[in-house]
């Protein structure tokens, strides 16, 4: 038999936090539905909308629409990862009780969404970066101050949609989260991401403006074509971000 | 290395008095009280429904409760500084589908300065041949294990296992029994629900019997089974007797009451002398009973007339 000997002691925050990074981290990758969302579609129309002109995504050349389409998949990237995957697995979270367990554990609810961010952004690294590299090969040239734009609006963006995937996951049931994250990814992405708004039926573009999954996009495009930042696309982002928060502080339900 | 205790090791680990926790207009804790002691096992012991799991969550400082007072290690439920202090095996386990034991042991152990080596808990929990099967593919009592592993692997002063026995077979419980035991001589205090009476007779130290969220009875577990087993003399005869002069005269243990008036319940250990000492004493006083009868009861009885309910087996 083991020695049980009563030692109580809470492990430094840190150790924690990477532990429930790593564990997190698990789950994402584990879940093959996921995986396909986050790799394989970015990569895929990446390939599919920048060699082939099936769909118009605007730019006359190879080389212009790779300016388009690249940072498309950046947002779309950040969309299946902060949005869909973690509302999806928060919202199995919640139903197999895991967050009601852990909340008895040292984890605080500090060190569980620092866990799940450091995840989801691990995550996403991965996903620009391979993006990044699969369009420079193809031949994407990028504005160079733009390229530096892309870290602070991927966490901007990756932060927003985090929030309402959080919102998503923490007010319904799982399965009811599983469906609405999937068909929101849909809705979204095809709602001025993998498309500018400049595509689309000119009485719709100011919705899109709105949506925070097409401010992201268009913010990308803005800076990765032009190294400028269009401060109202910003603006869109950050009030969707206060929004969410507050309505995950609010509402969520850890049980 | 360890944090130092909160409060003197003497005092009980976990004092609950006149809880209340209501649901609408319902009341599932309804004046409850525990006390658990370090180096004990307390066992709360109900049938479904009781108020059993909801007064643990509200100890673990996963619920509020409505009224009512409850002191964790000295401190309120949700104090943070319990948290490494206290191990928790809730009663749907609480481990992510695509997780594995390993995994999900490693994940805990990391969160505590000086856990269990994983490893050992997997060998004294039986959980070897499916440390690496996602735990949406073990069996229930596979699962339970896991939960029980979970809540010790922090090295906690206090331990809440809700339902650790439901679900394993006779082996397995063997093995969660013997880890109970090992924690009680550890010193550690154990609170665990069940409503398996084999259960709360052969591994508590303390018995708190609750039903429709009240404490009905509490005790060393012997001394309920003594009372419980004892027997039951019922006699019928004219009304207010003095009773205090029977009860002189019935053997130690015993207690004797009018219960609706005429009607006089003897409890006794020793039910044959105690149906001399009645008859001798009626005849001696000039009194007639027109009946007397007795039952002998177990503690399936006992439990039944306290919560009007079976156990569920």
């Amino acid at each position: 038999m083991i020695d049980v000997t009563p030692r109580p002691a809470a492990s430094p925050r840190i150790r924690r936090v990477l532990a429930h990074a790593r564990l997190e981290l698990t789950m994402l990758i584990r879940n093959g539905e996921q995986l396909l969302l986050t790799v394989v579609l970015p990569v895929g129309l990446l390939l599919v909308l920048t060699l082939t002109e099936i769909i118009d995504v605007g730019g006359a050349t190879r080389v212009e629409r790779l300016g388009l389409v690249v940072p498309s998949m950046f947002a779309l990237a950040v969309l299946s990862t902060s949005f869909t995957a973690l509302a999806i697995q928060t919202g199995f979270e919640r139903r197999y009780g895991v967050l009601r367990r852990i909340g008895t554990t040292p984890l605080s609810r500090f060190d569980i969404l620092s866990g799940k961010a450091i995840a989801v952004l691990a995550i996403e690294a991965a996903q620009v970066i391979a993006l990044g590299v699969l369009g420079f090969a193809l031949g994407w040239r990028p504005d160079p101050i733009g390229l530096l734009l892309v870290v602070p609006l991927v966490l901007l963006g990756s932060a927003t949609l985090a929030s309402l995937a959080l919102l998503l996951a923490g007010v319904v049931r799982a399965e009811a989260t599983l469906a609405v994250a999937n068909l929101a990814y849909l809705v979204l992405a095809s709602a001025g991401v993998v498309v500018p708004v400049a595509k689309a039926p000119s009485n719709v573009q100011p919705i899109l403006d709105l949506l925070p999954s097409a401010a992201l996009a268009e913010s990308l495009r803005i800076a990765t074509i032009t190294g400028g930042v269009d401060w109202s696309l910003i603006a869109v982002l950050v009030m969707w971000g206060i929004v969410g928060s507050a309505a995950v502080g609010r509402w969520f339900r850890w049980d | 290395m360890s944090e130092p205790p909160l409060t003197p090791v003497d005092r009980p680990a976990l004092v609950v008095a006149g809880l209340v926790k209501r649901y609408g207009d319902r009341a599932v804790v309804d004046s409850l009280d525990l006390v658990a002691d370090r180096g004990a096992v307390t066992a709360v012991l109900g049938p479904n429904g009781a108020g059993k799991t909801t007064t643990l969550e509200i100890c673990e400082g996963l619920r509020s409760a409505d009224a009512g007072t409850v002191q964790v290690l000295g401190r309120a439920p949700h104090d943070q500084a319990l948290r490494s202090r206290v191990g928790v095996m809730l009663q749907e386990g609480g481990v992510y589908g695509s997780v594995t034991p390993r995994e999900a042991l490693r994940h805990a152990a990391s969160l505590y300065r000086q856990a269990h080596p994983v490893a050992d808990l997997i060998e004294t929990l039986g959980l070897g041949e499916v440390a690496t099967v996602p735990t949406r593919r073990l069996s229930g009592g596979q699962r339970q294990r896991l939960g029980v592993a979970l809540a010790i692997v922090g090295r906690p002063e206090l331990v809440f296992l809700d339902e650790p026995s439901a679900g394993l077979d006779p082996q397995s419980r063997r093995a969660v029994w013997d880890l109970i035991n090992a924690l009680r001589a550890a010193g550690v205090a154990v609170v665990l629900t069940t409503h398996y009476l084999e259960e709360a007779e052969q591994l508590a130290d303390h018995v708190v019997i609750v039903d429709h969220g009240r404490t009905i009875a509490s005790g060393r577990p012997q001394d309920l089974v003594a009372t419980a087993a004892s027997s039951v003399l019922r006699f019928t005869t004219e009304p207010g007797l003095d009773v205090t002069m029977l009860q002189e005269r019935l053997p130690a243990v015993s207690t004797v009451a009018e219960t609706t008036p005429g009607t006089y319940l003897v409890t006794t250990a020793r039910l044959a002398d105690a149906i001399t000492q009645v008859t001798s004493w009626c005849a001696d006083n000039g009194v007639s009973p027109t009946s007397i009868n007795s039952e002998q009861r177990t503690l399936e009885d006992v439990f039944l007339d306290l919560t009007g309910e079976e156990l569920r087996s």
